[in-house]
């Protein structure tokens, strides 16, 4: 319901008595009441303070000093206001750039980190049984140094998400599967050095646990986190119009000032009021300029530095899944098919052929974005890694479709030659480009929050000074009244 | 007068309007309330009708709860798979080494390839698994595997000359029958409803469904001690099929949960002793290789039914089902290192030492005419 003005509702009116009944519900300003037609002439009713103001005001305007206050007070507001909502706009985006930098983006980070540790670790660990005999120590370093990092930058994003977020509840949970999921392959390791094929099973387990409930749940924080990432940036980045609007109407109104006093003291320069006017400048040309080059630095960091992040870190995953799937295939030994039109596939190398298809798009679009030699040369290495794998991988399928299952194993996960040896090359090279692209987003955008540094402060001083130069230069011109 | 008495004596309309809008205005006040509470009513009513009739469907749909001991009527519709087949393990075709078309295309397969297709578990202890500590990764080793290399050697001349896959219990009868392996040797009971899929040779192991429990649990075998228990089985099994028959039948307690199913027998034992079932059933010969790899489960009461292990093959794929049952007779009667050399070196610690109880019949019919 609109609140419709009291036509007849004393009650709701406690401001005003009820005997006297008030003129204002008929027209809040009209200063002159009906006169009642009744002889004794009622009490003048009594008027609101705005009214009453307003009446002040009007009165006030009738002298040049009364003016001269007015014009003064509300110059001063403006000011105040202006610097006041500077302030204000920029801390909030100051705020968010920092967040961006120093929070939202590390914990984006470090949730991709999240995935591809349980992922690495994952894949570890099947390695580990596809040796059949006893894992080797890099195997088993491998995948302590998987858990380890998983586990640090658990606690890290929980000690970094808003409790009751939903981020908390996903962290909460991969925390609960973590060791849950650990215990499940310390039994199966030492199953398998008694030499019991349930170990075996418990890998599997294993295995269905990760897939299932914990790479789920992790790429959901990443998306959680990257969403968190982008709000950041959309609050840092847009221009702060009402600061703006209000600097460009305080300027025009001291110029019009300036005039006023011009053209009627044939004075130029009011000390007051240009002190008022300079600083307001300076505010207005720092806040524009200061935000228009903490936006483009922002805006680089995103486009070179947060892209470049997001499709490194995906062609990283999907070179982890793809290397779990070919481990798998050997694992299941064609235990899962599917069907592609009337042909029957092993469903594990099925789903490594696109893994490694989402891998090549991953590179090609990372070489694309690429905007340096150093950014782009691991990328290319990367590709050429990736070439040499889809070889081998071809030649291993040839082995084990023709039954050479053992001459399969070697030429997956030997020493010489096989393609673990391209996957561990792929994963390098993008971690020296992850690398590399995560030092060019801190550069740009350190530069972008740094170039808003001092701002909100800066503006609230200088609005102070120029209120206090708008007072000043207007009292010089009232005592010439005294 | 103030011009509002005025307006309200001169003009009745005026103060009709007013007092609907005071009308109005309270009930607006007293219907949100209003509406509040017969909105609070209305999901109280609709909560506790779905809860109501969310457990009486629930309690339909869950024979447990609709009554425990009264299934003994279910007799009836209870699924018969034993229709119009008896003695299954008898149904095969009698033995010959004369090669046909199934075996001549096996031995045609050109270079590389020129080997025999096996469906096989890479699972099941001392019957096909890897030995992680036998020095060599890929190796797949056990009873069944002893009996690979021997129709290998038998049917190309090279024992080794097998490509081994590895296939989930469930996975066993679409394999043959979509060619995707030549034959299966896993542990697979012969009976009536598989035999309308796939064809298979004479038994080559006799064995029997048991329960495996915990030493400290109260279950004693297949019988009323399951009541109220989480059972576990392999997908597709034949434990599977048995244990829902006799829960339809009355013969297993009601409440025995047996939903509980797993892609590989061997799960079945992760399951129990992550404790989230509390009893296996499987066949006898398995449960005893569970039973070997943890010393604190054991077989619990008897074999409660009598069971064939059977080399399954294609429907049509007669010379090698013959060609099979004639390295069988032989694989029987090689005391050197045919089936009592491999029972000795895979089995005899698992299960019993006398293998009397395991050896199939010694001189198997053949009442299969096509």
């Amino acid at each position: 319901m609109t609140h419709t003005p009291n036509t007849g509702a004393p009650p709701t009116l406690p401001a005003i008595p009820p005997q006297q009944p008030s003129p204002t519900a008929l027209g809040s300003t009209t200063p002159a009441p009906a006169s009642p037609p009744a002889p004794p002439a009622p009490p003048t009713p009594r008027r609101t303070a705005f009214a009453e103001g307003v009446d002040q005001l009007r009165h006030a305007a009738t002298t040049e000093p009364g003016r001269l206050r007015i014009i003064g007070a509300v110059l001063a507001a403006l000011v105040v206001a202006f610097g006041a909502v500077t302030a204000w706009q920029m801390t909030d985006r100051a705020a968010a750039a920092d967040a961006v930098l120093t929070s939202s983006q590390p914990l984006t980070s470090d949730a991709a980190d999240i995935y591809r540790s349980l992922a690495d670790a994952n894949t570890a660990a099947s390695s580990g049984f596809l040796a059949g005999g006893q894992e080797s120590a890099a195997t088993r370093d491998r995948y302590e140094r998987d858990i380890a990092t998983a586990a640090a930058k658990l606690v890290n994003a929980a000690a970094n998400a808003a409790p009751d977020s939903p981020s908390t509840e996903t962290i909460t949970e991969l925390n609960r599967l973590l060791p849950e999921y650990k215990g499940l392959v310390e039994r199966a390791r030492t199953y398998n050095r008694q030499g019991y094929p349930v170990g075996g099973a418990y890998l599997r387990y294993a295995n269905e646990k990760m897939q299932q409930e914990m790479l789920p749940a992790a790429q959901d924080l990443y998306t959680k986190e990257n969403e968190r990432l982008r709000a950041d940036y959309a609050d840092a980045t847009p221009y702060p119009w009402i600061a703006i609007a209000l600097g460009l109407a305080t300027l025009a109104a001291l110029a019009w000032m300036q005039r006023r006093t011009y053209l009627r003291t044939n004075r130029v320069l009011n000390h007051g009021l240009v002190t008022a006017t300079t600083a307001t400048t300076i505010v207005l040309l720092w806040l524009t300029a200061g935000h228009t080059l903490a936006r483009s630095h922002l805006d680089d960091s995103y486009d070179h530095g947060v892209r470049s992040l997001a499709v490194l870190h995906d062609a990283r995953i999907a070179s982890l899944k793809a290397r779990g799937n070919e481990n798998l295939t050997l694992v299941a030994r064609g235990a899962e098919t599917v069907k592609a039109g009337d042909k029957t596939l092993d469903a594990y190398d099925h789903d490594f052929t696109r893994d490694i298809d989402t891998l090549a798009k991953g590179l090609a679009h990372a070489q694309r974005l690429a905007d340096d030699d150093t950014g782009e040369k691991p990328v290319t290495a990367a590709v050429g890694n990736m070439t040499e794998w889809k070889k081998r991988h071809a030649a291993a399928r040839e082995q084990d479709e023709n039954g050479n299952y053992q001459q399969a194993l070697d030429m997956v996960i030997g020493a010489k030659g096989a393609t673990g040896e391209c996957f561990d090359a792929v994963d390098k090279n993008l971690a020296t480009a992850l690398k590399h692209e995560e030092a060019e987003f801190a550069t740009a955008a350190g530069d972008g929050r740094d170039a808003l540094t001092g701002l909100p402060t800066g503006a609230a001083v200088l609005a102070v000074l120029g209120a206090t130069g708008a007072v000043l230069g207007i009292g010089r011109r009232l005592s010439e009244y005294r | 007068m103030n011009p509002r008495s005025r307006r309200g004596t001169t003009k009745p309309k005026g103060a009709i309007t007013l007092h609907a809008r005071h009308l109005r205005a309270r009930l607006k006040g007293w219907g949100g309330v209003g509406a509040m509470a017969a909105a609070c009513a209305l999901a109280v009513v609709f909560a506790l009708a779905v809860t109501c009739t969310g457990s009486v469907a629930s309690q339909a749909a869950d024979p447990h709860r609709a009554g425990d001991r009264t299934t003994q009527a279910h007799t009836a519709d209870a699924p018969r798979a034993a229709d119009d087949c008896e003695a299954p393990e008898k149904q095969t075709l009698s033995p010959s080494r004369a090669d046909g078309p199934t075996i001549t295309a096996i031995k045609n397969r050109p270079g590389e390839k020129r080997k025999l297709i096996v469906g096989v578990d890479q699972n099941s202890y001392r019957w096909g698994y890897r030995d992680p500590n036998s020095g060599e990764s890929g190796r797949l080793e056990g009873f069944d595997i002893d009996l690979v290399h021997r129709i290998a050697e038998d049917i190309l001349g090279d024992p080794d000359a097998v490509q081994f896959k590895a296939i989930p219990t469930d996975q066993r009868i679409p394999a043959i029958q979509d060619g995707r392996v030549d034959l299966v040797v896993r542990t697979m009971t012969i009976n009536c409803s598989r035999l309308k899929d796939v064809a298979f040779s004479a038994p080559y192991f006799k064995t029997g469904q048991q329960v495996l429990a915990p030493k400290s649990s109260p279950i004693t075998g297949y019988d009323e001690t399951l009541a109220n228990r989480k059972v576990c089985t392999a997908k597709g099994s034949t434990a599977y099929a048995k244990l829902e028959e006799d829960r339809g039948s009355g013969d297993l307690p009601a409440s025995t949960d047996i939903s509980t199913t797993v892609p590989n027998q061997l799960d079945c034992l992760v399951r129990l002793q992550l404790g989230e079932v509390d009893a296996v059933v499987n066949d006898g010969a398995l449960a005893a290789s569970q039973a070997a790899q943890d010393p604190t489960v054991e077989l619990k009461g008897e074999a409660f039914t009598t069971e064939y292990y059977g080399v399954a093959m294609k429907k049509d794929a007669d010379d090698l089902v013959r060609r099979v049952n004639q390295i069988l007779v032989d694989f029987r009667q090689d005391t050197a290192t045919g089936w009592q050399a491999s029972y000795t070196k895979w089995l005899s610690a698992t299960m019993d030492d006398d293998p009397s109880a395991s050896r199939p019949p010694a001189a198997p019919e053949y009442l299969r005419r096509s």
